[in-house]
C-alpha cells in the first residue's frame, strides 16, 4: 500500500479521531445549546446540526467558525465504520463493544434520515368541526382556486420557494401565467396612506394596503406573515398585479375567461385521506389550583372510503398513530373551544428504537464482563485477608 | 479497649439518631401537634397543617426555627395558630427575611432593628407596604429575566406578604373584632335567618355584613380546609372556611368542621386549653372516620417532617467525611470502619427518607429538583458503599461524605421555594417514565458526580499530602474507571429512555432541547473518558482530571440549563444558584489546573514517580480543551 493511503486509513481509523471527534461534538452541542437563547430552538437545529458548517456573522460578514452537524456526525461515522471494517474480529469478549458501535452507527444514520425525512404539521379543530388537513408549523403556499364548479374546488398551489425565486410559473391547470413581482418573507400589513407611494399591485385589495418588510422570526410562539405581490398573465395580457399575504383573511376573487377564480397565500396544508371531528376536548386541572393535570381531545376519525369510523382519545403521552402519521396532543384553548393537534410523518421513526436497543444491550453485555471479572478478581484476596466491618453486618 | 471504639461510636450514632425518631410532644398543656396532624387541601394535594406552617416559613424566612421577641422559642404549629386565629400577636413575629439593602431602604427598615439582622414582623413593614406594593407593581411589568436583583427582591417580599395575608384569611377575617363572637351570633340566628341577607332589618344586617366577611375570605384564603361530605360525587372540591360558612349563611346548617375549627380558633385566642384539645380531638375523630387514609398519611407525614431524615443524614455525612479524612492520617482501620458505619446509618436514615416521600406521594423516587438532588447523592452514597465494601481503604467514604453533604445542602436550599412535595403538570403526569427516564438519569449523575470526587480526592491527596502512593493511586484509577463505565451506562440508557419519552409525548426521539443537550454532554464526555483509557492514551492522573471535568458537565445539564430559561425542561428555573454553579464549575477548573503540575511539584511526587514512567499529563490536557 502506498505511503499517504496508508496514512490516510490510519488517521480514519484513529482511535485519537473519535475522542477529537467526540469534544468538538460535545463543543458544538454546547454552543447550540447557549444559542437558543438567541435564536430558538428552530434555528439552532438549522444552523448547527443540519449544516455543514457553522457560520458567525460579524456585522455583514458570514465568517466560518466551526464545522457543522453534519461534518463532525459524517466523519465520527466514516471513523466508526472504517474502524470496525479494519480492525473487526469476532470474538465473545467483544461482542458487546460491537453491538454498542452497531446500534450508533445505526443512531448517527437514523437522525441523518429524520432530517431528512420529518415533516412536522399542525391540525387545528374546533368543537364540533371536521378537518381533512393539516397546516405546516412554518411554511406558506400561494393558491390559486378554481371555484366555478358548486360541487368542489379545483386547488393549485404553489410553494413560496418558487415566489422568491421570481421566475414565472405556467401550470398545465391554470389558464394564465403567474409571475411573481415581490416577495418580503415577513411583512406588516398597513392601510395605505391617501398621499403615500403608488401601491404595485392593481387589483383585488392590494391597492388599499401598504406591506411594511420585516426581519424574519425564529421565535416558537411567532409566525412569519410573508407577503407577495404576483402578477397574472392571460393571453389577452395582463389580469392585474395581487398583493397576497397570510395576514390576510380572506380570499380574493377574481373572474377570467368565464371561470370564478380565488387567489390567497396561506399556511401550507396536506389533504389527508380521513378527517377528524372533535366531539369533546377537556383541560383537567388538580384540585382547588390552576395546575394542569391532563389534556385530552375526544375525536372521531373518519377515513374517505368508509372503511375507519371510531371515537380516539388523544392526550397527554397519549397519541393517535393513524395512516403513517402520529396525532399529538399540542394546544388547547377551552373557553374558544379548539384543540390543537401535532401531526408527525417521519418513516423513520422506528430506527432509534433499534439502534438504542442494540446500543443498551451492547453496554451491558461490555460492562457485566467487566463487573464479573472485578468481582471475580477482588474476591479472593478479601477472603485471604479478612476486614470486619462490623456496621455492615 | 481500642478495638471496640469504632464500633461503640457507631452504636453512639445510632442512638442519636433513633432519638430523633421519636414521636413528638406537644410543648404545653395544648395538643398543637394533634392539630398540625389535621387535613387541608393546598395546590392540588391533602397535606397537614404541620406541613403548611413549615413551608410556609421556610418560603417566608428561609427556615423553620421561629423565636419571639422575647426570646421564646415558638413551633411553626404555635405560629400557625397564631396566624390564623391570633393575627395580632403573629404580626410581632418576625418572619420576613429581607436582606437586599435598596428593599431595607425602601421599607425605612434598619438591619439593626431586624431579628439576626434581617427578619422583619408584618408589623414592621406595614407603614411602608402601599410603596412595596407600587415598587412590585412596577417589576411586574418587566419580564421575568430581565429583571434586576432589586426588582426580584421586591417582587419576592410581595409574594411572601400575599402569602402571609392568605394565610392568615383562611379561618377567620384577620382584623375584624371578636371575630368568633360574631360567629356565635350568626349561629344563634342562624336556622331562623337562613336566607335573611336577602330581607331588610337587624338581622338581615347582621347577615348581609356576615356574607361580606365570608366572601373576602373566600376570596384570599390559602387553605381550604372544609372536606366535601361523605357520598359527595366525586371531583367535588375541599372548600375554604368562608365558603362553607357563606353556605350556612343560605341553608341554616353550619358544617360541622367549620365549626370545629371556630371552637378551636376561639379556645387558643382565649387561652382555654381544655376546650382547644377537645375540639382538635373531635375534628381529628370526625377526619378519621370520613377518610382514614388521608388521616394515616397526614400522620405519617407529621412524623416525617418532625424527624428531619434530611436534616440528620447531612450532619451525618459531615462525620463520615471527617472520620474518613482523618484515617489517612491516624488509626486507619478504626477510623475506617466508623467513617463505613456512620456512612451506613446516614444511607439506611436517607432511604428511608425518600421510602416515606415516596409512599406519601405516590409517585417513584424522583419529581422535581429537589428530589433529583437527594435522589443523586443517594445514588452516589450507594455505590460508594458497594466500593468501599471491596477497597476499604476510606477513598469512597469521603467521596460519599462529600457528595451526599453537598446534595442534602442543595436540596435544602430547592425547598426555600415551598412545599416539595408538589403536583405533576399534565406532560409530567407519568408515573412510569419518570420512574424509569428520571430515575435512571439521575443515577447517571450519580455515577459521574462520583467519578469526578474520585478524582479530586485522587488530585487532592496526590498534590497536597503525601499520603497517595502507587498503590492507591493505582486503586483510585480504577475506581475512577469503573464508576465511569457505569454511568456511561445509565446516562446513556437514560438518555435513550428520555428520547423515547419524547417521541411519544411531542412526537420526536430528539429535538436537541437544552436539558437533552445536557444529557448527550454527559454521555460524550463518558465516552471520551473511556476510549482515552481504552486506547492507552492516558493513566491515573489523566483520567482522574478528565472525571473532574465530568462534574463541570454535570452540573452544566443538571443546574445550567435550567437558568437558560428556554426549552421543554425549562420548569425547574431558578437564578439565584446562578453564581453558586459558577464557583463550583471554576473550582473544578482549578483542581484540574493543580493535577497538571508536574508530579515533582507534587507532595506525594517522591512515591509516584516511578510508577509514572509515561508522560501522560500533556495529551490529556490537549483532549479535555483546557
Amino acid at each position: 500500500m502506498n505511503e499517504s493511503l496508508r496514512s490516510l486509513r490510519d488517521f480514519f481509523v484513529s482511535l485519537k479521531l473519535t475522542v477529537a471527534l467526540l469534544v468538538f461534538g460535545m463543543l458544538l452541542i454546547f454552543a447550540a445549546t447557549l444559542d437558543q437563547v438567541n435564536l430558538g430552538i428552530w434555528a439552532v437545529q438549522e444552523k448547527y446540526f443540519r449544516s455543514f458548517i457553522v457560520y458567525g456573522r460579524f456585522g455583514e460578514f458570514a465568517v466560518p467558525m466551526f464545522p457543522g452537524g453534519y461534518v463532525i456526525g459524517g466523519l465520527l461515522l466514516i471513523n466508526l465504520v472504517a474502524a470496525h471494517i479494519y480492525r473487526f474480529a469476532f470474538t465473545w469478549r467483544k461482542l458487546g463493544i460491537q453491538l454498542a458501535h452497531m446500534g450508533l452507527i445505526l443512531l448517527l444514520l437514523g437522525e441523518l434520515f429524520t432530517g431528512l425525512l420529518q415533516e412536522d404539521f399542525q391540525m387545528r379543530i374546533g368543537r364540533g368541526e371536521t378537518v381533512n388537513y393539516a397546516e405546516s408549523f412554518r411554511d406558506n403556499e400561494l393558491v390559486l382556486i378554481d371555484v366555478t364548479d358548486p360541487e368542489f374546488d379545483e386547488v393549485v398551489a404553489i410553494p413560496t420557494g418558487l415566489l422568491e425565486k421570481g421566475k414565472p410559473i405556467q401550470h398545465p391547470k391554470l389558464p394564465f401565467r403567474v409571475v411573481p413581482k415581490l416577495y418580503y418573507p415577513n411583512s406588516i400589513l398597513q392601510m395605505r396612506p391617501q398621499d403615500g407611494p403608488p401601491s404595485p399591485a392593481t387589483a383585488g385589495i392590494g391597492p388599499q394596503l401598504m406591506a411594511a418588510p420585516q426581519p424574519i422570526t425564529y421565535r416558537e410562539n411567532e409566525r412569519n406573515v410573508p407577503t407577495a405581490f404576483v402578477e397574472l398573465v392571460g393571453s389577452g395580457g395582463s389580469l392585474g398585479t395581487y398583493l397576497v399575504s397570510t395576514g390576510l383573511i380572506r380570499a380574493q376573487p377574481f373572474e377570467h375567461a368565464g371561470r370564478q377564480w380565488k387567489i390567497a397565500l396561506r399556511v401550507r396544508r396536506l389533504y389527508q385521506p380521513f378527517s377528524l371531528t372533535l366531539n369533546e376536548l377537556r383541560h383537567d386541572v388538580y384540585p382547588g389550583t390552576e395546575i394542569p393535570k391532563n389534556f385530552s381531545s375526544r375525536v372521531q376519525l373518519k377515513t374517505a372510503d368508509g372503511r375507519e369510523d371510531r371515537e380516539v382519545l388523544i392526550f397527554m403521552n397519549n397519541p393517535l398513530r393513524f395512516g403513517g402519521q402520529t396525532f399529538y396532543q399540542y394546544q388547547m384553548d377551552r373557553s374558544s373551544g379548539f384543540t390543537v393537534l401535532q401531526v408527525v410523518r417521519n418513516p423513520s421513526w422506528l430506527v432509534p428504537y433499534i439502534a438504542c436497543t442494540l446500543m443498551t444491550l451492547g453496554l451491558l453485555v461490555q460492562f457485566g464482563f467487566h463487573l464479573i471479572a472485578f468481582v471475580g478478581r477482588r474476591r479472593a484476596p478479601a477472603a485471604a485477608a479478612p476486614v470486619s466491618i462490623p456496621a455492615a453486618r | 479497649m481500642k478495638r471496640f471504639l469504632p464500633t461503640l461510636a457507631v452504636l453512639l450514632v445510632l442512638a442519636a439518631v433513633a432519638g430523633t425518631l421519636r414521636a413528638p410532644r406537644n410543648p404545653g398543656a395544648y395538643d398543637v401537634t394533634g392539630f398540625g396532624a389535621l387535613p387541608t387541601l393546598v395546590n392540588g394535594r391533602i397535606k397537614p397543617l404541620d406541613t403548611v406552617a413549615r413551608t410556609s416559613l421556610l418560603t417566608l424566612q428561609g427556615r423553620q426555627r421561629l423565636t419571639a421577641a422575647d426570646g421564646r422559642r415558638v413551633t411553626p404549629e404555635e405560629w400557625l395558630l397564631d396566624m390564623l386565629f391570633n393575627p395580632a400577636v403573629a404580626d410581632h413575629y418576625a418572619v420576613f427575611e429581607i436582606v437586599h439593602p435598596d428593599v431595607l431602604a425602601l421599607l425605612a427598615l434598619d438591619t439593626a432593628d431586624g431579628q439576626g439582622g434581617k427578619r422583619f414582623s408584618l408589623h414592621q413593614l406595614l407603614p411602608r407596604i402601599a410603596e412595596l406594593d407600587r415598587q412590585a407593581k412596577l417589576a411586574d411589568t418587566t419580564e421575568a429575566p430581565l429583571r434586576s436583583a432589586f426588582q426580584r427582591a421586591v417582587l419576592q417580599l410581595r409574594n411572601n406578604v400575599a402569602l402571609y395575608q392568605r394565610l392568615q384569611h383562611s379561618l377567620a377575617m384577620p382584623g375584624a373584632r371578636d371575630f368568633f363572637d360574631q360567629l356565635a351570633r350568626i349561629e344563634a340566628a342562624l336556622p331562623a335567618g337562613a336566607g335573611a341577607a336577602h330581607g331588610t332589618g337587624p338581622q338581615a344586617n347582621l347577615m348581609l355584613e356576615a356574607s361580606r366577611m365570608f366572601g373576602v375570605m373566600d376570596a384570599y384564603g390559602y387553605l381550604h380546609t372544609i372536606a366535601p361530605p361523605p357520598g359527595s360525587p366525586e371531583g367535588t372540591d375541599w372548600q375554604t372556611a368562608g365558603a362553607a360558612w357563606n353556605a350556612a349563611l343560605s341553608s341554616g346548617r353550619v358544617d360541622p368542621t367549620a365549626a370545629a375549627y371556630a371552637a378551636i380558633g376561639r379556645a387558643w385566642q382565649l387561652h382555654q386549653p381544655e376546650d382547644f384539645n377537645r375540639g382538635v380531638q373531635q375534628l381529628r375523630e370526625n377526619f378519621a372516620a370520613a377518610m382514614p387514609a388521608e388521616m394515616r398519611k397526614t400522620g405519617v407525614e407529621v412524623r416525617f417532617n418532625v424527624a428531619q431524615p434530611f436534616y440528620t443524614s447531612t450532619m451525618l455525612y459531615v462525620l463520615a467525611f471527617l472520620a474518613g479524612v482523618v484515617s489517612w492520617l491516624r488509626w486507619p482501620q478504626g477510623l475506617g470502619r466508623l467513617a463505613f458505619g456512620v456512612l451506613a446509618i446516614a444511607f439506611v436514615l436517607t432511604t428511608a427518607g425518600i421510602a416515606a416521600r415516596m409512599w406519601l406521594e405516590g409517585r417513584p423516587p424522583v419529581t422535581n429538583l429537589y428530589s433529583s438532588a437527594i435522589f443523586v447523592g443517594w445514588g452516589a452514597v450507594a455505590l460508594c458503599l458497594v466500593i468501599e465494601y471491596f477497597y476499604r481503604n476510606a477513598m469512597a467514604s469521603v467521596a460519599a461524605g462529600l457528595i451526599g453533604f453537598a446534595t442534602l445542602v442543595i436540596a435544602h436550599h430547592l425547598a426555600l421555594g415551598g412545599d416539595t412535595m408538589e403536583m405533576m403538570r399534565a406532560v409530567l403526569d407519568s408515573n412510569f417514565w419518570l420512574a424509569t427516564h428520571v430515575v435512571t438519569i439521575a443515577v447517571g449523575y450519580s455515577a459521574t458526580f462520583l467519578a469526578g470526587f474520585l478524582g479530586l480526592i485522587y488530585v487532592g491527596r496526590g498534590v497536597l499530602t503525601r499520603g497517595l502512593d502507587t498503590a492507591t493511586a493505582r486503586n483510585l484509577g480504577r475506581m475512577i474507571y469503573g464508576i465511569a463505565c457505569f454511568a456511561m451506562l445509565f446516562s446513556f440508557v437514560g438518555t435513550v429512555l428520555g428520547g423515547i419519552w419524547a417521541d411519544q409525548s411531542w412526537g420526536r426521539f430528539w429535538g436537541w432541547d437544552p436539558k437533552e443537550n445536557g444529557a448527550l454532554l454527559i454521555v460524550m464526555w463518558n465516552a471520551v473518558i473511556l476510549h482515552v483509557r481504552w486506547g492507552g492514551l492516558v493513566q491515573g492522573r489523566g483520567l482522574a482530571q478528565l472525571a473532574i471535568f465530568g462534574n463541570i458537565i454535570t452540573a452544566w445539564s443538571w443546574f445550567g440549563v435550567n437558568m437558560l430559561g428556554v426549552g421543554l425542561h425549562s420548569y425547574g428555573f431558578m437564578d439565584s444558584a446562578f453564581w453558586w454553579l459558577i464557583i463550583f464549575m471554576a473550582s473544578q477548573l482549578g483542581f484540574m489546573a493543580l493535577g497538571g503540575l508536574p508530579l515533582a511539584k507534587w507532595r506525594s511526587g517522591p512515591a509516584l514517580l516511578p510508577a509514572q514512567r509515561k508522560p501522560a499529563a500533556a495529551p490529556t490536557l490537549k483532549l479535555a480543551g483546557v
